[in-house]
């Protein structure tokens, strides 16, 4: 019980991070440019860019690992961009986990307790607590060398919340693992989020890995933020071309307009009415598992859009099969089928003819950046 | 090709004869190297062991051993030796680890810059580098004349032919075995490291005794340890910048050779001085536990 209510305690003192104008940069190059960031109490938010892209340089500015040319980050009310990394008082688990070789699993737990003069008994008491919430109790006297991938990462974790910390920031720390102990370790991730409720400020290249976890992703490319949503939206809704490329697969079409305005593909109406931002052009994004084979019967135009294409490859993968579908000679569709042994797609072959459907309400249109 | 007396798997024995001729031929390519350390090092050694047991009328005898114990003037010798050897490594450590620290935060390219100065002496003879500094630090020498020029002493100090000019010259000389493996263990700490420290809670002092300090460590007992050891069998530096005053036991043994050219007696102390090295060794290695650094990790 005691438990439970340091936790809530926690959960209530977890901080809000405001960020405004941040920018570093490298030489002539702009790692961060003006990055302006409301981080929510509490929330799992996800930096989520391709290397290079900013995501670690902005996460170790709120560490305080570098210093910005400019700008304000502040936790809650207080203004951090000049406090020494030591005195900010966040949790950090690294990609290289950065544990003390030279230290048991149980001293480096309690390295950030010492340091803050907590006494022998409620030091060791915490350690245990904190070694139970990664399932490693056993392992306090071993030796890091002693232990696995996947029990250093659980370690480091520890060390980085043992200390109640109200934010807590991750670098890749999933990246050394295999396929299978990373996704685990990202629903674990997410229960341990739930429980200590901490702001948290997770940075990943990996988007599915963000869509799994977040709250909420940040898309940063070239050092400025490309979209700030859930991952729902992300998904459904990017907000530009880079987002709508780099979060899932995607095949993007170019779109004409017709007399009053409205975007077309072909023949057929794509939107009802003009575009906000009239004078851009415009790309449709077509999610290839969005895609199915229309049968026989026509469909209503009303409700879908429609492409025929001649099948170019047809690639078996498991529980999914990808097909490459050129349309109008000069489009490739990327299309993905479940495979269930009902699905008459399982016989497409190279060559074969096939028409498309696109529902409607997944249309997605966004202003052509390039 | 199945057999069905024999219970082996497929290809079994062929496998096991190739798996024993490739421990052979390792063995094989090995075999010069293990002559040569015997040729070179087991038999002098074994020799020069078996010298200080024999007396002057040609038979065994512990007269050599003897003497060593009868005469101070030999306990004075070791401590003499031992104390150049500790001093010298101390200085060492005092210099060369702010040095590694150094040459370890500098980016790559200009740590190799650096390293090269450090280096450089290297390249120079021993004797030449030893010579350099009897001019440097003599009675009329430059850093006497400059000393007094900007009126840090008066008259001129007796900075050689003793033990202070001993220790400049034995510390200039070993600076490097001790900077090498001790910026090789520095670069190996990752910069994560010092990160997570300060992350924790560690001031940058903090951080550098608990977590820095305990990583490089390793390599500064390695680079102590060849420092020392080769301070101990020192010869030309103690020789010429001692000027007769600090007698180490090689410039002993070289004398007993020149003077009486009594190899038993001169066996005798390098037989002493290998052990009492060696013991050393082993209790430093034991008390210290940095057996790790002595005989690899475990």
């Amino acid at each position: 019980m005691a438990n439970d209510s340091n936790q809530s305690a926690q959960a209530s003192t977890a901080l809000p991070i405001h960020i405004q104008g941040l920018t570093k940069r490298y030489g002539q190059m702009y790692a961060l440019d003006s990055v302006d960031l409301e981080i929510r109490s509490g929330e799992f938010l996800t930096l989520l860019g391709p290397s290079g892209s900013g995501k670690t340089t902005l996460l170790m500015a709120i560490a305080g690992f570098n210093r910005p040319d400019a700008g304000s980050i502040r936790f809650g009310d207080t203004e951090m961009i000049l406090t020494p990394p030591h005195k900010r008082d966040v949790g950090m688990v690294f990609q290289s986990y950065a544990l003390f070789p030279h230290m048991s699993v149980a001293e480096n737990v309690a390295f950030p307790l010492k340091l803050r003069k907590i006494g022998a008994a409620e030091c060791a008491e915490r350690v245990a607590e904190a070694l139970a919430t990664v399932q490693l109790s056993e392992f306090g006297e071993r030796g890091i060398d002693q232990l696995s991938g996947g029990q250093r990462q659980r370690v480091a974790l520890a060390r980085a919340f043992v200390f109640g910390p109200r934010i807590l920031l991750m670098d890749e720390p999933l990246s050394a693992l295999d396929k299978k102990l990373r996704e685990h370790m990202q629903i674990e991730l997410k229960h341990l989020h739930e429980k200590l409720g901490v702001t948290t400020v997770y940075v990943t290249h990996d988007q599915r890995e963000a869509l799994t976890m977040s709250d909420r992703i940040a898309v940063i490319n070239d050092g400025r933020l490309a979209q700030v949503d859930t991952p729902h939206a992300i998904y459904n809704h990017p907000a530009n071309a880079f987002v709508a490329d780099f979060i899932g697969e995607s095949t993007m079409l170019p779109l004409s307009r017709d007399s009053v305005g409205r975007l077309t593909f072909g023949d057929q109406a794509v939107t009802a009415e003009a575009p906000a931002d009239a004078a851009a052009d415009h790309l449709l994004v077509v999610r290839p598992e969005r895609l199915f084979v229309l049968g026989a019967e026509a469909a209503d135009p009303e409700k879908t859009i429609r492409f025929d294409g001649t099948v170019r490859e047809f690639v078996f993968q498991g529980e999914t099969a990808f097909a490459l579908v050129v349309v109008d000679d000069r489009y490739e569709l990327s299309v993905r089928f479940s495979t269930d042994s009902a699905s008459s797609q399982n016989e497409l072959q190279p060559g074969d003819r096939v028409s498309l459907g696109l529902h409607r309400e997944d249309l997605i249109t966004i202003p052509d950046s390039a | 090709m199945q057999n069905p007396v024999e219970p082996a798997g497929m290809n079994e024995h062929a496998l096991q004869r190739q798996e024993a001729r490739e421990q052979w031929t390792l063995l094989g390519l090995a075999a010069p190297a293990v002559l040569a350390i015997v040729a070179i090092i087991v038999i002098p050694v074994g020799w020069l062991f078996y010298l200080s047991f024999v007396g002057s009328d040609g038979q065994f005898s512990l007269e050599h051993y003897a003497k060593m114990i009868k005469y101070k003037s030999y306990l004075r010798v070791f401590l003499i030796t031992f104390e150049v050897s500790i001093l010298t490594t101390l200085i060492c450590i005092l210099i060369g680890y702010p040095l590694a620290y150094f040459l370890a935060l500098l980016p790559t390219r200009w740590a190799g810059i650096f390293m090269l100065a450090v280096l450089l002496p290297f390249w120079t003879s021993l004797l030449v580098r030893t010579y350099a500094w009897l001019v440097l630090l003599q009675k009329k020498g430059m850093l006497n004349d400059f000393a007094i020029y900007i009126g840090l002493w008066e008259t001129p100090v007796k900075l050689v032919h003793n033990m202070t000019g001993t220790l400049i010259g034995m510390a200039h000389i070993m600076l490097p075995f001790l900077v090498l493996p001790l910026y090789g263990s520095m670069r190996k700490i990752e910069r994560d490291m010092m990160h997570a420290a300060a992350n924790l809670g560690a001031s940058p002092v903090q951080a550098f005794w608990k977590v820095y300090f305990p990583l490089s460590l390793s390599g500064m007992v390695a680079g102590s340890l060849i420092v020392f050891v080769l301070c101990l069998g020192f010869y030309v530096t103690p020789a010429v910048l001692g000027g007769g005053r600090v007698v180490m036991v090689a410039t002993q043994i070289t004398a007993i050779l020149e003077n009486q050219f009594d190899w038993g007696a001169a066996s005798a102390l390098g037989v002493v001085l290998l052990i009492a090295t060696l013991i050393i060794l082993y209790l430093a290695a034991r008390f210290l536990k940095f057996d790790a650094a002595l005989f690899g990790k475990s």
